[in-house]
């Protein structure tokens, strides 16, 4: 029987992880170290995080890894890209980073098809902060910023991210959304992601539903009732958008 | 492909932007990232017409905010990398520049002041000043060339990149609205031939070798998690960033250090500052002196002081409500020397203006 390993591209100093027990972070890192081993492409990923929970991946890796701004994880690693090309180059944010405050590098990196990968953790709230309301949260759900739940006709509907970047990159651009609930599938959604951009294809994307039972509450049960039920019913799991499958 | 655009010395009469992109390639610059806006547009025009043929690279952006740090991705990523900006867009770049101010990431950002504060005018003025030099959070630890002609755009653009990469501390030319889109007179040359080195760029990110088997990984933060971590991080940039500071300041005069009455001005102002110091002398007047910091950050505080202990009288002229002179004012702190002004924000000043100014408060 086969255990599950530590990816060789971790960096074991730095484990135990910083995230708080039961938050995704983990198996999302974990998906993705997998795909650097299984790669062979440790020398020369370049790896950006967010601030928020994600910036605490700073030396999660043993790959070089730039911490930067609130949403500026995207142009950071579209400016790596552009100016060496042969580097694998890997931005990492959570949905704040992303789909509010980072929205615009996000939609113009997608619609440049920069030949980048994106790596989006959904967890329908502002974990670092404290748990206040997303982009992503849903509706009715409780955050510190609406207390009562969120209301729609206040603050409109959870973003759809990979519908959003599948609807503005063309041709060439890979988009899934996978979840942390089931690893195998996540693994290969990041894989192929990062394949794309080494087949020098265009921008790929892949948004990762994740819990965080800290911020909502929620014990181990609920937690994963939340994101494997919940989530999923309008968040879809699934493939957008694969190069040479048409539109 | 062609090598380099200059070969030998060239005189040219060109705009101080189509200098600074000759400049930048000169420079051995290999990326520039940036966003349009008004008066710095035409460095961008210049360096894409350019860049194909000395084998460099453009993005255009979706913002400042998005030049700034693309330009620090391609810094990190080992290439000579600049943006440019003006006005609001100068407001965002201060986001990512003190990125690079923490992260000690090389950075040439080369400015073209247009009037403030908001959108305001897309002319002319000195009202960049205090944003330049202190405009992120934090304590302002970067360099500001204020150039005053084309040949300084020319030369300070190259010094520039320089600085940056030999101290890597942001780097900041800040030219302004008339040095942006007027004509003059500059020699453009190969800094090979006059003895000048290029400091070569290298990778923070993607070095060779497999990290964490060969070589150690570049793992790069700018968040700090206690009161004196962070303390010491800064404490740390302090230190650096004073023990370059008398390698890096500079300045010129005339007559300064004997003078009276001394003039002092910045950028495209200490042009006529020196013109009306050159009439006045010429007229008989001998007490009197001019002075322009030529870095505005950090400044010559020794120098400032030493004018300010011996003369009686100085004179602060600039287009804007005196940002250089509250940093004046803060070096020559505790002197009596007798202050006087011309502030003009967004308004261009006169030779006329300042020998005026000097029979008024002689």
């Amino acid at each position: 029987m086969n255990y599950p390993q530590i990816p060789k591209s971790w960096n074991i100093e730095s484990k135990p992880h910083k995230f708080c027990p039961g938050c995704g972070h983990g198996i999302a890192l974990k998906a993705l170290g997998m795909v650097i081993d299984e790669l062979g492409i440790q020398d020369k990923t370049v790896f950006g995080v967010d601030i928020g929970c994600s910036l605490l991946a700073w030396d999660f890796f043993n790959v070089d890894t730039i911490q930067t701004h609130h949403g500026r994880t995207t142009p950071v690693i579209t400016g790596i890209k552009r100016a060496n090309p042969e580097l694998i180059t890997i931005a990492y944010m959570g949905d704040g980073g992303g789909y509010a405050i980072g929205s615009q590098h996000l939609v113009n990196a997608a619609a440049r098809n920069e030949k980048i990968t994106v790596i989006l953790i959904n967890n329908t709230n502002y974990g670092m902060t404290g748990g206040q309301m997303a982009p992503t949260t849903l509706p009715g759900q409780k955050t510190e910023t609406t207390p009562y739940g969120r209301d729609v006709g206040e603050t409109g509907y959870p973003t759809l991210g990979p519908e959003m970047v599948a609807a503005i990159a063309r041709e060439g651009a890979y988009v899934a959304r996978g979840t942390v609930a089931n690893l195998r599938q996540l693994k290969g959604f990041i894989k192929k992601a990062i394949e794309n951009q080494m087949a020098g294809n265009g921008f790929s994307f892949v948004e990762v539903l994740s819990g965080c039972p800290t911020n909502w509450r929620t014990n181990a049960k609920e937690t994963w009732d939340f994101i494997e039920n919940t989530m999923t019913q309008y968040f879809k799991v699934g493939e957008l958008k694969v190069p040479g499958k048409g539109e | 492909m062609a090598n380099k655009p200059i070969t030998g010395e060239q005189r040219v009469f060109m705009t101080g932007n189509e200098v600074i992109a000759y400049a930048a390639v000169m420079a051995e610059a290999d990326i520039m990232y940036g966003y349009p806006i008004t008066p710095q547009n035409e460095i961008m025009h210049y360096w894409t017409r350019l860049a194909p043929k000395y084998g460099k690279k453009f993005l255009q952006t979706e913002d400042e905010l998005s030049a700034g740090f693309t330009t620090i991705g391609g810094v990190l990523a080992g290439r000579k990398a600049f943006t440019a900006t003006a006005g609001p867009g100068n407001t965002l770049m201060q986001e990512p520049m003190s990125m690079a101010e923490m992260m000690r990431i090389p950075t040439l950002l080369i400015v073209q002041q247009r009037g403030g504060p908001s959108t305001a005018t897309v002319i002319y003025s000195q009202q960049e000043v205090t944003m330049t030099t202190y405009g992120g959070n934090g304590e302002g630890f970067r360099i500001v060339y204020s150039t005053a002609s084309h040949q300084d755009l020319y030369d300070y653009v190259i010094k520039g990149f320089n600085t940056a990469w030999k101290y890597r501390f942001p780097t900041f030319i800040l030219g302004d609205g008339y040095q942006a889109k007027m004509r003059e007179a500059c020699v453009m040359y190969d800094p090979a031939e006059r003895g000048i080195e290029l400091v070569k760029p290298t990778p923070y990110m993607g070095a060779p070798g497999t990290p964490g088997v060969d070589r150690k990984p570049s793992h790069m933060r700018n968040t700090y998690n206690t009161e004196e971590e962070l303390y010491e991080v800064v404490m740390n940039l302090a230190k650096a960033y004073e023990a370059i500071i008398p390698e890096v300041v500079e300045f010129e005069e005339l007559n300064a250090f004997e003078a009276d009455t001394v003039i002092i001005a910045h950028g495209v102002v200490s042009r006529a500052a020196k013109g009306a110091v050159k009439e006045l002398l010429a007229e008989g007047e001998k007490k009197v002196g001019y002075f322009r910091p030529i870095t505005l950050r950090p400044l010559a505080v020794n120098e400032l002081r030493e004018i300010a202990q011996r003369a009686k009288k100085l004179i602060i002229a600039e287009s804007s409500y005196g940002q250089l002179l509250k940093q004046i004012k803060e070096a020559i702190y505790g002197t009596d020397v007798e202050i006087h002004t011309i502030l003009k924000p967004g308004v261009g000043i006169t030779q006329e203006e300042i020998v005026a100014k000097y029979h008024e408060v002689k």
